[in-house]
């Protein structure tokens, strides 16, 4: 990525570092880790202060949250991430805060009640990942049908074989989806 | 609040079947009736919501009070399909997320394989891409203007703007042979150079192109239907606009110049001397006049790309990237060699995770790469500026005429293929 009109990519490593011990002076259980690559930085988030996390970088300049994705791991554990794309429009800066959940306990804190942009992006995570967030106003799928069962997005999810859904199936007793 | 999605398919099936066209049941007194709301299903096969978009409104007679957009109808699942595919072959399968910028969906991702492996992309690809993606950008806005017009009743600038739409097609089509989709930027540069002649027709091209947005400007700006369907209509401030994420046109229309090409540059766009157009209420004629500002720039950038062209390679000289050229087949067998192992294997990408976002006709396209180290991607995410765009739509129309909505829903351009992927 070219920066040119003199904007280096700020927070540069050291910032990173300095962004991560401030976090760390507020809350000491909250990052878990940065990480510099390819010109960005990514602070490693615990899941249970994600909300807060947020909100402190949001007071530290980061009023955007540009996107929401999930990512699965498989087969490294803890499986699934969810990573959140900050922006500073005032700085131009951009930051990864990103966070792992085990696929046994997927849960993590909404952050749509403070970011309303999450809500759309956090039901996709669920539909995709089966990532639980909590507190999120309205916790439906959002891209499959309301009774499809599984998270296709999973790594472990088979392609293909999707049967083609007729009324009739359902009528003589046989499955309706799956 | 229930977490679990699953209530049997029967269930499902049944709440969708409870939906029967018979009439209404009236109540009794006058004043009950006064108060009754009514839900309505429109969509997802309507001629105005520009896709496959299903809206569940809440009406108080005329007057929205609620709506829902339920969005799914053209989930493809081109993230899952890409996981499949080694790299190069990924750029013709999201270029299909969002039809009406494809070139932009390909750069995104180009972009974000590029900066994992770091490779250097030539200036004069760099440029190359460049004017595609403003002929695109111009496309996409015609395609919106044509739409948008059908929606508020003007039936004939649906057929100017095709007219000229054909014009972008037709030097897309000539540049790569492909009108859509046409999968011309690769991971390094451009599969081709352009074809000679192909910068006088684009010149002849730029040099109507202002005039005929002149003419649409006089059919549509001074017209006073026009005028009363979106002035002042259905606006939504700046800070509620960015709280929902929205970005691109809809957001400078509330004022905020954001624009990832002046903010953030890429692919050499800070070589360009353009003007970002914004609005002052963030209303729906802000959002329609945002639009048709944008395509003057994008002609201006266009001609200033075709002025300043640098000569030299159209695709990175990296032989584990990018396929060396088809005369060197013949006489190098490191040629052959690493023919064979792009088009078999594919490259294979340094693990990492990147972000490239860029400026799409509908606002910030980011696309998302985990790499694990083989060839084939282990997560594509596209963020679709529809997709979030989309959430802006309830805000926006929330105690509006049902009319105004159609006309909001017209100017927010969303693009259901981009939405589902």
């Amino acid at each position: 990525m070219s920066f040119a009109r003199g904007t280096p990519p700020v927070p540069d490593a050291t910032g990173l570092e300095l962004l991560a011990q401030e976090l760390i002076e507020s809350d000491a259980a909250s990052v878990l880790g940065t990480l510099y690559f390819r010109d960005k930085g990514t602070l490693l988030v615990n899941p249970a202060t994600i909300r807060e996390t947020l909100q402190r970088l949001r007071a530290m300049g980061f009023g955007e949250l540009m996107s929401v994705h999930g990512v699965d791991y498989y087969p490294e554990e803890p499986r699934l991430g969810v990573h959140y794309e900050l922006l500073d429009m005032d700085a131009l800066d951009r930051l990864t805060v990103k966070l792992r959940v085990p696929l046994d306990a997927p849960v993590v804190p909404s952050v749509t009640p403070d970011w309303p942009t999450a809500n759309h992006q956090e039901r996709e995570i669920y539909d995709m990942f089966g990532v639980i967030f909590e507190g999120h106003p309205d916790p439906r799928r959002i891209l499959m049908p309301e009774d499809y069962e599984g998270h296709p997005q999973r790594r472990d999810f088979p392609i293909g074989g999707e049967p083609v859904q007729f009324t009739i199936d359902e009528a003589e007793g046989r499955s309706y989806t799956r | 609040m229930s977490i679990t999605p699953s209530t049997g398919a029967s269930d499902y099936r049944k709440l969708e079947e409870s939906i029967t066209m018979a009439p209404m049941e009236r109540l009794e007194s006058p004043e009950d009736t006064s108060q009754e709301l009514l839900t309505l299903n429109m969509g997802p096969h309507h001629p105005a919501t520009h896709g496959v978009l299903r809206l569940l409104i809440t009406l108080d007679g005329e007057i929205v009070r609620d709506l829902k957009p339920i969005i799914g109808y053209v989930h493809t699942g081109i993230e899952k399909t890409a996981e499949d595919k080694s790299y190069w072959k990924v750029i013709p399968v999201v270029e299909r997320m969002d039809y009406l910028a494809y070139y932009f969906n390909a750069m995104a991702f180009c972009g974000a394989t590029e900066t994992l492996l770091e490779v250097e992309v030539p200036k004069r690809a760099q440029y190359l891409r460049v004017i595609h993606m403003e002929l695109n950008r111009i496309m996409s806005h015609l395609v919106w203007l044509g739409t948008s017009a059908l929606d508020l009743g003007a039936m004939s600038m649906f057929w100017y703007c095709f007219r000229d739409r054909e014009l972008v097609l037709d030097l897309f089509e000539q540049s790569s042979g492909q009108r859509m989709h046409t999968r011309y930027f690769q991971v390094g540069g451009v599969i081709e150079d352009v074809p000679r002649g192909w910068v006088e027709k684009v010149r002849e091209f730029t040099a109507q192109m202002p005039s005929r947005v002149d003419q649409y400007k006089d059919l549509l700006a001074n017209n006073e239907i026009v005028l009363q369907r979106l002035r002042g209509v259905c606006p939504l401030g700046e800070p509620e606009t960015r709280a929902l994420g929205v970005t691109g046109p809809l957001l400078r229309a509330t004022g905020n110049p954001w624009d990832l090409r002046k903010a953030m540059p890429y692919s050499s766009y800070e070589d360009f001397d353009f003007k970002i157009p914004v609005g002052l209420d963030g209303d729906n004629w802000d959002r329609f006049a945002v639009r048709v500002a944008e395509i003057y720039e994008s002609v201006k950038i266009i001609d200033q790309a075709l002025d300043g062209l640098p000569e030299g390679p159209w695709i990175t000289e990296d032989r584990k990237v990018a396929l060396p050229p088809r005369h060197e087949l013949a006489t190098s067998m490191e040629a052959l060699i690493h023919h064979f192992k792009l088009v078999t294997e594919g490259f294979r990408v340094p693990p990492g995770e990147v972000y490239f976002p860029i400026e799409s006709p509908r606002g910030e396209l980011g696309c998302f790469v985990r790499s694990d180290g083989s060839s084939k991607p282990a997560r594509v995410h596209m963020r679709d500026p529809s997709f979030v765009n989309l959430q802006a739509t309830a805000p926006m129309t929330e105690g509006s005429y049902i009319a105004d909505l159609i006309a909001t829903l017209a100017m927010l351009d969303p693009v259901l293929g981009g939405i589902d992927r």
